[in-house]
């Protein structure tokens, strides 16, 4: 093999950062809710990523439990199991904010106010446009499963 | 006179730039090829100096277009060995051009009682114009299995060409594994049944010569982009004996000879198959491309990728974790290929952050990752542009993404 020089650039190195290659590896909340009173199915037919989100909602609208199935890239992959850790035992209202800050934090339009927390690990994938799409897809398929109870959504 | 393979690269502008730092590694040229100056210099002079309206005019622009336009369509009968210039359709593109088979050929012989055979190789431009024809005619769509190494089964082949089959579709050489599929022989069992066969050549006109007459079949379909042509257009070919029993595909101006509201009568062949104003400049396009890879010889770009091929499939399988997908005896140059369960996705943005573009995905082949049970591959692609330096710096890339997700 050749010795070609390549160093590492930052950018690579913020978008797969270790936050985000254990959650890749290891995600959180895998599985199915058989009591699941809210799911959602996501697709971005495009690279073949597909999850399914169960959400178990108590009679206060609290998000008691949640889970993710499915198979997709490390970004989307990492950034359901993120989800699923930071939105488990949320206010459906609390939630449906998150939802929106981080998709605007992810499309460029981070609001300041608003603190992120575990979710600024999926920064990075702002200087990756082609990815953005995997890193959203979990979180368009919690809004549609808040919004609607049972659907799929497609990042089309 | 030939150019030497090698020197080929200076003739792309294209490559010679950098991306995020690094120069450019294109190794994907099966989803589309770059154009060498020749043809970018010859389409802009057509715009510059040539253009107007093809077959309509009587002034001198006009007669140059024309000129030009038809030049290309001998070049390109010429190029495949078509028995004559009646027989070359120009179109938009190999998938119009299936779907015009589809639709004229297909869809008025069509019923019931009939099949329609695929393989499980094939692009989804040779897959869904079938499924159309097949919902709309009621006819039953067959699918030739393929096995682990990446090629056709055809164990059960001649049984599946008994059951009153109206046509067999087939790709020359499979985009997402770089199988090359045995046209000769499979078309010499069709016929003794006469089935006619279409052969989707998108990826092979780029690696091979092409003689239609050898081949035996009787539709070829292909497009200029993956050839170093420019994008939208293409050719099909097809014998001129079907095209005259084929209604017209799209119905417009210059496929009539004479319209009038009590009845209309059909131009000669081909023009019976081009509607409307064609892609002038880009036809022209094609013809320069034709006369690129000419100037190079087919044959020897054939024997370059071979063994640029060739040592690109053993330094991969050097790398540990790295598993071949597409593993034929008889390969063009495309290899897919997974690193340990790294996503292909996740592959292709780290390799594209050291300059090295490959594809990642279904390739539009999604019951070829079906069967291998992945969501989709990596993907490097060689022409002829490439060169040993290029893999080297794919194989130091990829080694780079193996560090990352160890």
């Amino acid at each position: 093999m050749s010795a070609v020089e390549l160093h590492s650039p930052d950018e690579l190195r913020d978008l797969y950062r270790e936050l985000i290659l254990d959650h890749s590896r290891s995600p959180r909340h895998f599985g199915k809710l058989p009591e699941a009173t809210h799911r959602a199915t996501g697709i971005n037919p495009l690279c073949g990523d597909k999850l399914h989100l169960d959400l178990k909602v108590d009679a206060n609208d609290r998000i008691e439990d949640i889970a993710f199935e499915g198979s997709g890239c490390a970004i989307s992959v990492a950034s359901a199991s993120l989800l699923t850790d930071v939105v488990h035992g949320m206010q459906t209202e609390d939630a449906m904010q998150f939802f929106c800050a981080v998709t605007s934090r992810l499309t460029g339009n981070a609001d300041p106010d608003i603190d992120v927390g575990k979710l600024q690990a999926l920064d990075g994938v702002r200087e990756f446009p082609s990815r953005i799409k995997c890193a959203t897809l979990a979180w368009h398929a919690l809004h549609s499963a808040l919004a609607d109870q049972s659907v799929t959504v497609s990042t089309e | 006179m030939t150019n030497s393979v090698a020197r080929c690269r200076e003739d792309f502008p294209a490559l010679a730039q950098s991306i995020n730092d690094h120069p450019l590694v294109y190794l994907d040229s099966a989803a589309s090829a770059q154009q060498p100056e020749s043809v970018i210099q010859t389409i802009a002079e057509y715009q510059r100096h040539d253009h107007a309206n093809v077959h309509r005019g009587v002034h001198t622009l006009s007669h140059r277009a024309t000129e030009a336009y038809e030049a290309a369509r001998d070049k390109i009968t010429s190029f495949v060995n078509a028995a004559s210039r009646r027989e070359i359709v120009l179109t938009s593109g190999t998938t119009e051009s299936v779907n015009l088979v589809a639709q004229s050929f297909c869809r008025p012989r069509v019923g019931r009682q009939h099949s329609i055979l695929i393989t499980h190789l094939e692009h989804h431009s040779n897959i869904v114009p079938w499924q159309l024809v097949c919902e709309q005619t009621g006819a039953r769509l067959k699918v030739v299995p393929m096995n682990d190494a990446g090629e056709l089964d055809l164990d059960g082949f001649d049984d599946m060409l008994q059951d009153n089959v109206a046509l067999l579709a087939l790709g020359h050489v499979s985009n997402a594994l770089g199988t090359i599929n045995p046209i000769r022989d499979v078309v010499a069992k069709a016929h003794a049944l006469d089935i006619p066969v279409l052969v989707d050549g998108a990826q092979g006109v780029p690696h091979m010569p092409i003689d239609v007459q050898d081949l035996g079949c009787d539709f070829y379909a292909f497009s200029a982009h993956k050839m170093f042509g420019p994008t939208g257009v293409g050719v099909l070919y097809a014998r001129e004996a079907l095209l005259e029993q084929m209604p017209p595909y799209q119905g417009g101006g210059d496929m009539i000879l004479e319209v009038a509201f009590d009845g209309t009568t059909y131009n000669d062949l081909p023009y019976k198959f081009e509607a409307g104003t064609p892609n002038i400049s880009g036809v022209v396009g094609l013809g320069a491309a034709i006369d690129y890879m000419q100037s190079i010889g087919v044959d020897a770009i054939a024997n370059y990728e071979a063994d640029l091929l060739d040592y690109m499939m053993r330094q991969l399988s050097d790398i540990e974790g790295v598993r071949l997908i597409g593993t034929a005896a008889n390969k063009a140059s495309v290899q897919s290929f997974m690193l340990n369960d790294v996503h292909p996705h996740d592959l292709g943005t780290i390799l594209d952050h050291q300059g090295v573009a490959i594809r990642t995905g279904h390739h539009c082949a999604m019951p070829v990752m079906d069967y291998y049970g992945v969501p989709g591959t990596a993907r490097a692609s060689l022409a002829l542009y490439n060169t040993r330096d290029d893999v080297d710096r794919l194989v130091a890339a990829l080694d780079k993404a193996r560090q990352i997700f160890a």
